[in-house]
C-alpha cells in the first residue's frame, strides 16, 4: 500500500522523470546538497553512464567586468571527479574590488554538467545573497535554473541542523523553575489521592490483595535488612571517628557514646534508612510501576472496575510506613554498635562504660522523634515513587527515567522534610 | 447495548488527536475503527472506554450520558495490544482476577469462579493451559487469555486495541476467523482498532475510517471498499495509483488525454484540480493505442512471483504506475523493463475526487 502522495512529491517524480530523459545526471545522482536535495536522494537514479569515451575539459569560470555587472563565463565539464577549484576562485574574485552590483551567467560552453555545478550555484547565490549582489539567472541552462528553484521552494529542514541554539540562562531557569512547581503539584495532588484512598481503606472499602501487601512487606522489610545494615554501621563508625579526633584534644572521648546515640536516634538513622530506602525500593516502586504502565496492566486493571490507586499504591505506601519505623529503630541500634566499635577498639574505652554512657544520652524523645521522622519520610519514598511510575512514558526506556527521576525526588522530599522537622523540632523545644 | 458519541473533541497540546466525532455503535454490533497510527483511533477507543476524557462532546452508553462515568462504573472489557496479562499469574489467576477482587456482596463463591472460569477458557479453547504463567503461551494464546479475562467480568462492552497487531500473518488470520465465530456466539456489542484493512473488511460489520481525527467513512465492508467516499479511503483499502489531473468542462485530463467523468464515480463537480484513483488490476496494458483513452507509459521493473504479475510503470508525465496482469495476459503481451506501451484504465471503475 502506498501512501497518499503530496503534490510537491509528485510534483517532484515528474520533474527528476523529466531529467532523466533529459539524460541530465550522467551518474547516479550523489546525496547532493542533502539539506535542500534531501527529497530527491530518496529516488534511486539510475540514468546510464555515458559510454561514449571522450576527452573532458576542466569545469572553468572566466569573469568579465563591465560597469558595474560582473559576468561568469561557464566552460568545461563539470563533475564530481573535479574537486571545487573554481569555487574558492569564483568567490574570492566576487569580493575584489571593484564590487560588482549584479552578475550573470554565461554558459553556451558548459558541457556536461551534473551535482557539482550546482553546489557552486548554491555557494555562489548564497554570497551574493549575504553581500546583497543582484543576480540574473537567465543566462543559466534551464535544467539547472529548474532545479534552483525547486531546492528554494523546498523548506530547509531545520532537524538536519546541528542542535538548535541554547536558550539563554534566564529562559532554561524559568523553565526549570515553572517545571519543578508543575512536579510539585502533580505531588500534592497525587498525595491528595492516597490520602483518600487511605480513608477509604480505614472504612474497609479499599481493594488490594493482602498477598500484595505482604510480599511488599517482605521486600522492603526483611530483605532491606543487609544493605540498612552495612550502611549503619558504617555512619556509626564514621560519626565516632569524627567525633574521636576532636573530643581526644580535651580528654573527652567518652562523650563519643553520646555524640554517636543523640546524633543517631534524632536524625542520622533515619535519614541513611530513608536514603537508602529511596534507591532501593522507591525506584523498585517506580520501575514496577512504569512497567505495568507501559504493558498496558494499570489500564486493565481500571476496566477491570479495580482503581489502580488503590490496588497498587495503597500496599506499597502502607507497607513502607509499616516497615521504616522498624528498619529506623534496627538501624538506630547498629549504628550505635558501630559507634561502640569506635570506643571500644580506638579509643580504649571500657565496653560497659560506653554502653552505659550511650544509654544515658539516649532519651525516648530522641528515639520516638526519629521513628517520626523515618515514618514520613517513609511515606513520602513510597508516594514519590508510586507517582513516578504512574507517570511513567509509553516506551521501555521511560521506565529507567521513571525509577531514576523517583530517586531525585525522594531525595530532596527528605531533605527538605529533614529540614522542616530541624526547625518544628527547635520550636518545640523537642 | 448502544453506544453513541456525540460532537467528541480531544487535544493534546497543540494536536488535534480527534475533532468533532459523530458515531452510533448498535447493540450487538462488531465495529471496525480503521485507520494509520496517529489518526486518533486508539484515543476514540479509550474515550468510549473510559480511560481518556474528551475535551468536549458525549458519550452515551445504552441512550444515557456516560461521559464523567468512571471506567470502573463503565462496565466494558478491554483488550489490549499487548495483551497487558498479569505476568505473575497463571492463566487461571488471570482470567478469575476479575471476579475475585469483586467486592465481598457480589463475588460469586470460589466454586463458581472455578467453574466460570474453566468456561470461558474453553470457550477460548485453552482449558489445557490453565495453570502455565502467560511467559510460556504464545502470543496468540496470551491474547486469547486476554480475551477470556476481559469477558470474565461479564462486559456490556468488548473493545479491542488492534489485537491482533503484535501477532504474525497466520496467527493472526486464524484468530481473525475465531473471533469472528465468537462474536457471533455470544453477540456483544463490540469495537476493534485496526490499522489493517483486510482485518477490517473481513470482522467487522461496519468499518469507520479515520484520519487525522476525523471520521472520512462509515459503512459496510463492501460500501467503503467499492464506493469510497474520498480518495484516502480509495488509497487505504488497497493499492491503488492516484494521479493528478484537471477538471474541464466535464472532462478529466491527465496530461493531455481526456477521460468521460460521466462514465467514472466522479464526486467532482466544475473546474480544477482532480485526483483520479485506479487500482492496479483495473488498468489495462496495451501495447499500441485503440482508440479508446490510453496513456503511454515506460516498464520499469516487472515481477511475476504471486498470483498476478506485477508491472510498475512510469507515465508519460512522472508519475509511478502499479499495474497488476494475470499471467496470461502477461504472457500474451511479452513485456519486458525499458518496453514502451499504453496503460488503458477501466472507465467505469475510474473515480475522481476533487481536491
Amino acid at each position: 500500500m502506498r501512501p497518499l502522495r503530496s503534490g510537491l512529491e509528485s510534483r517532484l517524480e515528474k520533474l527528476c522523470f523529466n531529467l532523466r530523459r533529459m539524460r541530465v545526471f550522467r551518474h547516479p545522482v550523489e546525496p547532493f546538497a542533502c539539506r535542500r536535495y534531501g527529497m530527491l536522494t530518496r529516488n534511486a537514479f539510475i540514468a546510464p553512464m555515458a559510454t561514449s569515451i571522450h576527452i573532458a575539459a576542466p569545469p572553468g569560470v572566466t569573469l568579465t567586468r563591465s560597469a558595474d555587472t560582473l559576468t561568469l563565463h561557464l566552460s568545461g565539464e563539470w563533475s564530481m571527479r573535479h574537486k571545487g577549484a573554481a569555487t574558492a576562485r569564483t568567490l574570492s574574485s566576487l569580493d575584489a574590488p571593484p564590487k560588482p552590483r549584479r552578475i550573470e551567467f554565461e554558459s553556451s560552453d558548459l558541457g556536461e554538467w551534473d551535482t557539482s555545478l550546482l553546489t557552486f550555484f548554491e555557494r555562489v547565490l548564497d554570497h551574493c545573497r549575504t553581500r546583497g549582489i543582484e543576480v540574473d539567472r537567465s543566462g543559466l541552462p534551464p535544467g539547472v535554473q529548474r532545479l534552483l528553484e525547486l531546492a528554494e521552494a523546498v523548506p530547509e529542514k531545520k532537524d538536519a541542523r546541528a542542535a538548535a541554539a541554547r536558550e539563554s540562562f534566564l529562559t532554561r531557569i524559568g523553565n526549570a523553575t515553572i517545571e519543578a512547581l508543575r512536579s510539585f503539584d502533580e505531588f500534592l495532588d497525587f498525595f491528595g489521592r492516597v490520602t483518600i484512598a487511605f480513608w477509604r481503606l480505614l472504612r474497609g472499602k479499599a481493594r488490594f490483595r493482602t498477598s500484595d501487601l505482604m510480599i511488599e512487606i517482605q521486600d522492603c522489610g526483611a530483605n532491606a535488612l543487609g544493605i540498612v545494615t552495612l550502611i549503619s554501621y558504617l555512619v556509626g563508625i564514621i560519626l565516632a571517628f569524627m567525633g574521636a579526633v576532636q573530643l581526644q584534644q580535651f580528654g573527652a572521648q567518652i562523650y563519643v557514646a553520646d555524640l554517636v546515640s543523640i546524633g543517631v536516634t534524632r536524625d542520622m538513622g533515619a535519614m541513611m534508612t530513608a536514603i537508602i530506602m529511596a534507591g532501593r525500593t522507591g525506584a523498585a516502586f517506580a520501575a514496577a510501576l512504569g512497567t505495568m504502565k507501559v504493558t498496558q496492566e494499570i489500564d486493565a486493571l481500571a476496566t477491570m472496575g479495580i482503581s489502580p490507586l488503590e490496588f497498587l499504591v495503597l500496599p506499597r505506601v502502607l507497607a513502607l510506613v509499616l516497615m521504616m519505623p522498624l528498619l529506623c529503630l534496627y538501624s538506630d541500634f547498629v549504628a550505635i554498635l558501630g559507634g561502640t566499635t569506635i570506643g571500644v577498639g580506638m579509643l580504649g574505652i571500657n565496653f560497659t562504660v560506653f554502653v552505659h554512657e550511650a544509654a544515658y544520652a539516649t532519651t525516648m524523645t530522641n528515639v520516638l522523634g526519629g521513628l517520626f521522622k523515618g515514618t514520613v519520610y517513609g511515606a513520602l519514598i513510597a508516594i514519590a515513587g508510586c507517582l513516578r511510575g504512574f507517570q511513567c512514558g509509553d516506551s521501555s526506556s521511560a521506565v529507567g527515567d521513571a525509577a531514576t527521576q523517583s530517586v531525585v525526588m525522594s531525595v530532596v522530599l527528605i531533605v527538605c522534610a529533614c529540614g522542616l522537622f530541624a526547625v518544628i523540632f527547635n520550636i518545640l523545644g523537642i | 447495548m448502544s453506544i453513541e458519541l456525540r460532537n467528541i473533541r480531544k487535544t493534546f497540546g497543540d494536536f488535534v488527536a480527534l475533532d468533532n466525532i459523530n458515531l452510533r455503535v448498535a447493540t450487538g454490533e462488531l465495529l471496525a475503527l480503521l485507520g494509520l497510527s496517529g489518526s486518533g483511533k486508539t484515543t476514540l477507543l479509550r474515550i468510549i472506554a473510559g480511560l481518556e476524557t474528551p475535551d468536549a462532546g458525549e458519550v452515551l452508553f445504552h441512550g444515557a450520558d456516560a461521559t464523567t462515568r468512571s471506567v470502573r462504573d463503565r462496565n466494558v472489557g478491554f483488550v489490549f495490544q499487548h495483551y497487558a496479562l498479569f505476568k505473575h499469574m497463571t492463566v487461571f489467576d488471570n482470567v478469575a482476577f476479575g471476579l475475585r477482587v469483586k467486592p465481598r456482596v457480589e463475588r460469586p463463591v470460589e466454586a463458581e469462579i472455578a467453574r466460570r472460569v474453566h468456561k470461558l477458557l474453553t470457550l477460548v479453547q485453552l482449558d489445557f493451559l490453565a495453570d502455565r504463567y502467560p511467559s510460556q503461551l504464545s502470543g496468540g494464546q496470551r491474547q486469547r487469555v486476554a480475551l477470556a479475562r476481559t469477558l470474565a467480568v461479564e462486559p456490556k462492552v468488548l473493545l479491542l486495541d488492534e489485537p491482533f497487531g503484535a501477532l504474525d500473518a497466520k496467527v493472526r488470520q486464524e484468530l481473525r476467523r475465531w473471533l469472528k465465530r465468537l462474536h457471533e456466539e455470544i453477540k456483544i456489542t463490540s469495537v476493534f482498532v485496526t490499522h489493517d484493512q483486510e482485518e477490517a473488511l473481513e470482522l467487522a460489520n461496519r468499518v469507520v475510517v479515520m484520519n487525522n481525527g476525523r471520521i472520512e467513512q462509515i459503512g459496510t465492508p463492501e460500501e467503503v471498499y467499492h464506493r469510497p467516499a474520498t480518495a484516502f479511503v480509495h488509497n487505504f483499502l488497497g493499492n491503488v495509483n492516484l494521479f493528478h489531473g484537471r477538471i474541464e468542462n466535464g472532462k478529466v485530463y491527465l496530461g493531455d488525454t481526456a477521460v468521460d467523468v460521466d462514465r467514472a464515480h466522479a464526486s467532482a463537480s466544475g473546474n480544477g484540480k482532480a485526483v483520479l484513483a485506479l487500482r492496479p488490476h483495473l488498468i489495462e496494458i496495451i501495447t499500441r493505442p485503440n482508440g479508446k483513452p490510453s496513456f503511454p507509459a515506460t516498464v520499469i521493473s516487472v515481477n511475476p512471483a504471486g498470483p498476478q504479475v506485477k508491472v510498475e510503470l512510469v507515465a508519460e508525465w512522472g508519475d509511478a504506475v502499479q499495474v497488476d496482469v494475470g499471467h496470461e495476459r502477461f504472457d500474451e503481451l511479452a513485456i519486458a523493463p525499458g518496453a514502451r506501451v499504453f496503460l488503458r484504465p477501466k472507465e467505469e471503475k475510474l473515480f475522481v475526487y476533487q481536491i
